[in-house]
């Protein structure tokens, strides 16, 4: 009989997924479902653009269904709950998926209304987020009009999606405001619950230089308790108040809420307790999360995504066979972190090895390894084209390894 | 990496250039309340004790020491309560007076 592969989630990592294992078995030896609750496929580095008028909607949604091959089926439902004891998946619609392997590869939802305040009046007039299309899209109105005063970019907690991003959103509000004459009338801080600009110390401090460089000004150890939007007040659990006319916040992050619903998957945010190294879950030998679902201790990121996909193709072969599972998923994340004016800076890390100044040896390279350069911001636009062509299609990425690679790297970096 | 050691009682307690134990098994409630005092609480309340035990029975149970959000949402003590008692970050300190590795839930 054909092995039964039920995939949750139609997005970076299920899509890719879904693809890689299409390859590996026929109709025949394996039937591959894809569940996601609607069809339209965020290609989510684009949101950064948005707002600064630098990429539209339209250009980067698609059908998911069209990014699958021929031979998965799609359900356009939502999960309703997995039973892992009884290796079934129920869907909203009343169907029941049962399966020989699960991957959760659901992602994490946005959770505004975690925070208090945040929600409440002031919410997408004076406080924005760019996680989501349409904060973006209404942000971008709001910075047209901004006429000048204290812009706050923030995240409340990690775990968030790509990490990176709210930074690049501070350096290309100050590119904007630049660009437009009216920077002097702008006041940029950047608020962060973490002790620096990044969590990891060697970027940490250079990005620190970056924002110093652009003058906006970084407040580290600031956990938000709550927003007074009308107000205009960013308040601390202890008590400390940062003053905004717009607030641009990056708001909790958590599981799919199915997770929560479903005995033994998920942990009190709704991650997927996993392995770090061969993607199993904690929960089920025949239960693999992959990409932001997980709760690993990587970077929510699509190249992370990218990287585990060949991992756990690998693996999903394997446990179907009844071998033992490869377990060389190494951590490797790789970015692209965009600085304004069209430069960027790029990293590249793992669960062991921090990111490292030196140089990235590729295709196109080699590309510099956390400094701007115009060759970095080249590479984050051309890697939009390599999503939906190369990664979508679980095709590997020219001159790019799963494994992390040392060469180039600067092990002991000059002092900045 | 720099390791320094603080010493108690004749012993010597190995910690990393953060001060967090090296080795949790070192731990003991002695050292927690001398821990307490150089992050600056002066005494380790029954309701510190609830948190810190929380924490380190977490992290001896699963690996990984829970972040502020699980430590609100499971500890028993809300948030607020938790930054009263530990001030700037109580998963952090909680974690160091309680000998187990810094959380790692910020990545």
């Amino acid at each position: 009989m054909a092995h039964r592969i039920v995939i949750l989630g139609g997005g970076t990592g299920g899509t890719m997924i879904a693809n890689r294992l299409r390859r590996v078995y026929d109709e025949s030896e394996a039937q591959i479902a894809v569940v996601d609750r609607d069809d339209r496929h965020v290609y989510q580095p684009g949101l950064l653009f948005v707002p600064f008028g630098l990429a539209h909607v339209e250009d980067i949604v698609r059908p998911r269904h069209r990014q699958l091959r021929k031979g998965v089926e799609f359900h356009e439902t939502e999960v309703e709950r997995v039973v892992v004891e009884e290796t079934a998946v129920e869907l909203a619609n009343g169907t029941t998926l049962p399966y020989d392997v699960l991957i959760v590869a659901t992602g994490v939802v946005l959770q505004p209304e975690e925070t208090e305040g945040m929600t409440g009046p002031g919410w997408r007039e004076n406080v924005f987020t760019f996680y989501d299309v349409p904060g973006a899209e209404e942000l971008a109105r709001a910075l047209d009009g901004f006429e000048g005063g204290r812009v706050v970019v923030n995240l409340v907690d990690m775990p968030i999606k790509c990490p990176v991003a709210p930074l690049e959103f501070a350096f290309l509000v100050d590119a904007y405001f630049t660009d437009r004459g009216t920077r002097g009338d702008v006041e940029l801080t950047y608020v962060t619950p973490l002790d620096g600009a990044f969590t990891k110390p060697v970027a940490s401090e250079r990005l620190a230089g970056l924002l110093a460089e652009k003058d906006v000004e970084l407040v580290t150890e600031f956990a938000v308790g709550e927003v007074d939007g009308p107000g205009g007040r960013l308040v601390s659990w202890d008590e400390r108040e940062v003053p905004f006319d717009l607030l641009v916040t990056v708001p909790l992050h958590g599981g799919a809420p199915y997770v929560a619903r479903s005995e033994g998957l998920g942990d009190e945010l709704g991650f997927v307790p996993t392995d770090p190294h061969t993607l199993q879950s904690v929960a089920r030998p025949n239960v693999f999360a992959l990409g932001d679902a997980a709760n690993l201790p990587i970077s929510k990121a699509g190249s992370v995504t990218h990287f585990e996909g060949e991992v756990l193709t690998e693996n999903v072969r394997r446990f179907l066979a009844g071998r033992e599972l490869d377990s060389s998923y190494d951590g490797h994340a790789n970015c692209f972190i965009e600085t304004g004016f069209g430069k960027a800076l790029l990293i590249d890390f793992n669960y062991e090895t921090e990111p490292l100044p030196g140089r990235f040896p590729g295709p196109v390279g080699p590309l510099p390894l956390l400094r701007e350069s115009r060759l970095n911001h080249l590479g984050k636009l051309m890697f939009q084209w390599l999503y939906w062509h190369a990664l979508l299609p679980g095709r590997d990425i020219p001159g790019i390894s799963a494994e992390m690679r040392m060469g180039g790297k600067e092990r002991r970096p000059e002092p900045v | 990496m720099t390791m320094t050691a603080l010493e108690l009682e004749g012993a010597l307690v190995e910690r990393d250039p953060e001060g967090f134990l090296v080795d949790p098994a070192q731990w003991s409630r002695e050292l927690a309340v001398e821990l307490g005092h150089e992050a600056g609480i002066p005494e380790l309340t029954p309701a510190h004790w609830q948190v810190v035990e929380f924490m380190r029975n977490r992290y001896l149970e699963t690996g990984t020491a829970p972040s502020i959000r699980a430590l609100g949402k499971e500890s028993g003590v809300p948030i607020k309560e938790l930054y009263r008692l530990f001030p700037k970050g109580p998963a952090k300190l909680a974690a160091k007076i309680g000998g187990i590795p810094k959380p790692r839930g910020c990545i």
